[in-house]
């Protein structure tokens, strides 16, 4: 006797929820990420306009001097929704933990000359704070910016920020063993030492910015384009030449980190600017402006930790230009 | 000749290859079946893996094909930028 199994097979009426099949058109199937993002933002029917900035509703497209008619173009490349961001993460984190535990198992840091950790102790240790300042603005820029595509990124990105800041923490520590006096002494350089005085103020004027747009391409954008070029590659070319080649597998997160974001931050700008030419106009002005501030504060620093200073600040600002004019600037 | 398929689940991680499949290969057929995706076509059939990459938004390896793939007929021919089936004759 044969025995017959009989399947039945039940088309689902609707491929997906009816916002992104508008979106993506009909009878057609809509990526996780689509699903999570595409029309997410409240657009109307605010009751009430809230205390702290009662001249804009809670959720406004007036925020900031751009102008999009769609906000749903700025789709991240990465396409980034809850899981695929901490799947990410969790992949990048395991490799960084392999790094750490292979560093000190191998005791490499004895063989890492003092001079070197102390001038990663006092140059680069404080950039925990700037990573921390990022990490707050980027908040900021969750809670004032606009579209789901945008803020879920923003999101995303305040929390690498947060993992950043904790990865040179750790640093810290290990090459003080532990002695965590090292993080006051780092935080007075924050507040104190000249050479660290550019960065903090041109950070400390982000953070009274109105215009969300601009801290973006303050923030995420020019200042960021400085940094980690010049801590993460220029500055641990040299050091592996003199012996600190440890501290690049260290930050080895922070580097693979930036070349991710690096897809989803140009498209910001080139979605932007291709709107418009007033938005052009706009993110033209911010770029000019803040390249000059991000330059005149990184150089005191560069001169702290570079063998050429000069050449290496023009070198990143040099990238950075030549990045923003492939996104459609002419700077 | 005869043709060559793909049987993939049908979830999510399977979703970006068959539109990569169909964007690089024109006369595809693809079969919707209960909880399967047959993705058939004459003589030969190519992923290539640059195509899923973009749809994905990050990069993916030909080996992840395992993962989802249930069965095939073809002679493969796997590399790290595509995965491809022919008949060999």
């Amino acid at each position: 006797m044969s025995l017959e199994i009989k399947s039945v097979e039940i088309k689902p009426k609707r491929e997906t929820f009816g916002h992104v099949a508008r979106r993506i058109g009909e009878g057609k199937l809509a990526s996780r990420y689509e699903e999570a993002t595409y029309d997410l933002q409240p657009t109307a029917n605010f009751h009430y306009k809230p205390l702290a900035n009662p001249e804009f509703e809670l959720y406004d497209v007036k925020k900031t001097g751009v102008v999009m008619e769609d906000w749903y173009k700025f789709m991240d490349p990465r396409q980034y929704h809850y899981a695929s961001y901490v799947t990410a993460r969790a992949k990048q984190q395991e490799v960084a933990e392999q790094n750490f535990v292979f560093v000190e198992k191998r005791n490499m840091l004895d063989f890492m000359p003092e001079e070197i950790k102390d001038e990663i102790l006092e140059y680069v240790l404080p950039l925990r704070h700037y990573e921390w300042g990022a990490n707050m603005n980027n908040l900021q820029l969750v809670s004032e910016g606009y579209g789901a595509a945008l803020c879920n990124a923003f999101m995303f990105h305040a929390e690498d920020r947060l993992g950043n800041a904790q990865y040179i923490t750790r640093i810290g520590l290990l090459l003080s063993e532990n002695e965590a006096h090292v993080l006051d002494t780092g935080k007075d350089k924050w507040l104190n030492d000249s050479s660290w005085q550019g960065l903090r103020k041109a950070m400390e004027d982000t953070f009274v910015l109105k215009d969300w747009f601009e801290l973006h391409i303050a923030q995420n954008i020019v200042f960021d384009a400085f940094i980690h070029p010049l801590y993460f590659n220029l500055y641990e070319q040299e050091l592996n030449k003199r012996g600190g080649s440890s501290q690049s597998m260290m930050t080895e997160f922070i580097t693979v980190w930036n070349e991710e974001c690096g897809r989803w931050l140009d498209m910001t700008v080139k979605v932007a600017i291709d709107e418009s030419d007033e938005n052009k106009e706009l993110i033209t002005k911010w770029c000019e402006k803040y390249i000059d501030i991000a330059y005149d504060a990184v150089l005191p620093l560069a001169q702290k930790i570079l063998s050429n200073p000069v050449e290496c600040v023009d070198e990143v600002k040099g990238q950075l230009i030549a990045r923003l004019n492939k996104s459609g600037l002419s700077l | 000749m005869s043709k060559v398929f793909l049987a993939l689940q049908a979830i999510e991680e399977s979703r970006a290859i068959i539109e990569a499949i169909i964007k690089d290969n024109p006369d595809v057929e693809v079969e919707n079946q209960t909880a399967m995706t047959k993705v058939s076509a004459e003589g030969k059939l190519v992923i290539n893996a640059p195509t899923v990459s973009d749809l994905i938004g990050r990069e993916w390896d030909p080996q992840e094909l395992q993962l989802v793939l249930i069965t095939l007929a073809g002679n493969v021919d796997e590399d790290y930028d595509h995965f491809t089936i022919y008949w060999d004759n």
